[in-house]
């Protein structure tokens, strides 16, 4: 008797866990992992309702793909890589050379990230368009016949915008680590003779490696699957994957090899949000 | 074992041939470098390292003076410990020698050089702080070598000085090891060693025992005696609020109050003979009573003084009858029982006893003026609030100026 008493006990709260536990799963699977499996079905699924790879490697093999993934990660790079150096270069300045509104940089910096991707693309159309500001100018003062700024119709300017987009990313977990940095460290290294290239690049930096790590691999994942910036700037010949993705889906009604890209897409994502969770533990311990 | 090591480390200090390189001639090596020079083991106590010379020399931060016009100088091969309370400037004198602040005024020589508008890598210095600053992706041996690839040195020699600055500080057999993987005195050991390695003009040390505990900080006082014994012409600038490490440590002690030094002199000198009160008090908080001279100082160096109803004895230089001056005592020159030469005695009342194992502290009241004493043998103590006679020799108190800020 006593012991059925324990078990009923026991068994009603661990019931009533399991149902709290039930119903976060069962909204991100139905909000996210049941479509997800749709697209993964979609890809993989041949003329008959069958399953059949064959289609999935004919996209594979295709010059469109090839060049949107080819594209799609020259332009996550680049931006990346410009992110980490301009960011590196900010992040160093705001925090040892010290100047008033230093702060306010940063701040400003920040809401970057509140601002929808395309209207920092729609400030550079005005800024560096055909007929924007900088083009008038030129044109006015130089005499020039066509307007002489065009990189922003190009990867460059696809590039340029992620750079001003995504810099935040990179910037915020950089100025982090670096407040967090023993300022005595760079003052013991540069008693010892180090000059502050040198302390920089052995001191500062390893120290920032993690900060760079994480920023940088997260600015890579949200360029890979950038679609407004790309989208917006309309550049000629630049197709990235979530572009092609769009552009098979809704203007060519080719599901199949929409979802086949899509699929490609998300595995390359996970993979890089993995190297971003890896690098955030290391930052946090 | 570490003595030939320490011999040729020592003398090779004195053939660095310009001050701001290590690299160039020394690099043939501390043991070639000593044998070419014969005179070198002779002058050995004399040459190397190199002196401080503060000329005027002021700091404020935006309008605030924290460092008044200051002159001081550390000669080379000293250990001068300044000490003082917190914001007294003693660590602002030190950033100003590493070049961390820029004086408002006035100009600092390390040598015969001046350094006031030399950027910090370029004055030829080594620094050790409270928090270690090892850098925590280096291991031991990379952290001791980083100033001398900064500066340069011949990779052979790298690894040589690394070595020996290892061997000074006991700590050879961690060479591979990562700064999270030692304990604190285990990492205060391979700071001082990379401030060693490159052969600093003055060694700079920042409070470097305070995050210690109690226990360590004082095997770690002695290890910094011993390298000060066996490295006996660097010039060492020590920073601390701690008073029985400067007492330890330092051959002259600077005290800070204010933004200025307050008292300056040779270690004993100044703990037995403080030139004010708050010398007296700072280090080692003497005991002081206001005093009246009654006769002046006799054939013997012994003036008579009045503390109150008493009349005592005092050891000193020229003084006039009538002036006002503080009687000053130690705690531990004070006894219960009368010597043979404590001719001297005060009546207090005893206020309270404080028992802490090795010493025995009492708090008596003496017409009114606070008296400490303290008794290695609390034998026969009276009761808290009766009468009790203190004693204390001639040669033990000493008189000093009455300022009229407490």
């Amino acid at each position: 008797m006593p012991d059925i008493l324990a078990l009923r006990l026991h068994a009603i709260p661990r019931a009533r866990n399991a149902g709290w536990v039930a119903l976060p799963i069962v909204v991100i699977a139905g909000l996210f992992f049941y479509p997800l499996s749709l697209i993964v079905r979609q890809a993989f699924s041949g003329d008959a309702g069958v399953a059949a790879i064959q289609p999935f490697f004919s996209v594979l093999h295709s010059r469109y793909f090839g060049h949107a993934l080819l594209s799609t990660i020259e332009i996550a790079t680049a931006a990346t890589v410009g992110c980490l150096v301009l960011g590196l270069v900010l992040a160093l300045i705001l925090t040892f050379v010290p100047f008033p509104g230093s702060v306010l940089v940063g701040r400003l910096v920040d809401t970057f990230i509140a601002l929808p991707t395309f209207l920092v693309t729609l400030a550079f159309t005005f800024i560096y368009g055909s007929a924007g500001i900088l083009n008038s100018l030129l044109q006015q003062y130089f005499g020039f016949a066509q307007p002489p700024v065009q990189f922003l119709y190009s990867a460059w300017g696809v590039i340029f915008a992620e750079i001003t987009v995504y810099l935040p990313f990179v910037l915020r977990p950089l100025l982090a680590s670096l407040s967090l940095m023993d300022p005595s460290q760079i003052e013991v290294a540069s008693t010892l003779g180090a000059r502050p290239w040198r302390v920089i690049r052995q001191v500062i930096l390893p120290a920032a490696f993690p900060a760079l790590i994480a920023g940088g691999s997260l600015c890579l994942l949200l360029t890979i699957n950038e679609f407004g910036v790309v989208l917006f700037i309309g550049a000629k010949g630049v197709t990235t994957l979530p572009l092609l993705i769009y552009s098979k889906a809704i203007q060519e009604s080719d599901y199949q090899a929409a979802c086949i890209i899509a699929v490609i897409n998300i595995v390359l994502s996970l993979g890089l949000f993995g190297l971003y969770r890896a690098a955030a533990r290391r930052l946090g311990a | 074992m570490t003595t030939p090591t320490l011999a040729a480390f020592a003398s090779s200090q004195e053939d660095v041939p310009a001050p701001w390189t290590l690299s160039g001639a020394d690099a043939a090596g501390p043991a070639t470098a000593a044998a070419s020079h014969p005179g070198a083991r002779t002058s050995h106590d004399t040459i190397g390292g190199s002196s401080v010379s503060f000329e005027q020399v002021s700091v404020a931060y935006r309008g605030n003076v924290v460092l008044k016009p200051l002159d001081l100088k550390v000669e080379a091969g000293e250990f001068l410990a300044l000490i003082g309370p917190s914001g007294s400037g003693k660590t602002t004198t030190l950033r100003a020698v590493a070049g961390f602040v820029q004086p408002a005024g006035g100009r600092i020589r390390i040598g015969d050089v001046d350094v006031t508008n030399l950027p910090p890598y370029e004055r030829g210095l080594g620094m050790a702080v409270q928090n270690y600053a090892l850098f925590p992706h280096m291991r031991v041996e990379q952290n001791v070598a980083f100033g001398l690839k900064a500066q340069r040195v011949e990779k052979s020699l790298i690894a040589e000085r690394v070595q020996e600055a290892l061997r000074i500080v006991g700590m050879t057999q961690y060479a591979t090891r990562y700064p999270r993987e030692l304990s604190g005195g285990q990492q205060q050991r391979v700071a001082i060693a990379r401030a060693l390695a490159v052969r600093p003009r003055v060694l700079l040390l920042d409070e470097p025992l305070s995050a210690l505990d109690a226990q360590i900080r004082r095997s770690m006082v002695e290890e910094l005696a011993r390298l000060h014994r066996e490295l006996p012409h660097l010039t060492v600038l020590y920073v601390t609020h701690d008073q029985s490490e400067a007492l330890t440590l330092a051959d002259r002690i600077a005290i800070m109050r204010d933004g200025e030094v307050s008292a300056h002199g040779h270690t004993m000198q100044l703990y037995h003979r403080p030139p004010n009160r708050f010398a007296a008090e700072f280090l080692g908080r003497a005991n002081l009573l206001p005093a009246v001279v009654e006769t002046p100082v006799n054939a013997t160096g012994v003036a008579k003084v009045r503390v109150g109803s008493f009349s005592v004895n005092v050891s000193s230089s020229e003084i006039a009858p009538g002036s006002r001056r503080l009687l000053c005592v130690r705690p531990q020159n004070m006894t219960l029982q009368r010597g043979g030469s404590d001719l001297n005695t005060l009546t207090g009342t005893l206020r309270s006893v404080h028992w802490q194992g090795e010493l025995t502290h009492l708090a008596l009241d003496v017409e009114d003026t606070p008296v400490r004493v303290v008794l290695t043998r609390p034998d026969a103590l009276p009761q808290t609030g009766s009468r009790m006679d203190i004693h204390f020799c001639a040669d033990d108190a000493s008189l000093i100026p009455e300022e009229a800020h407490a």
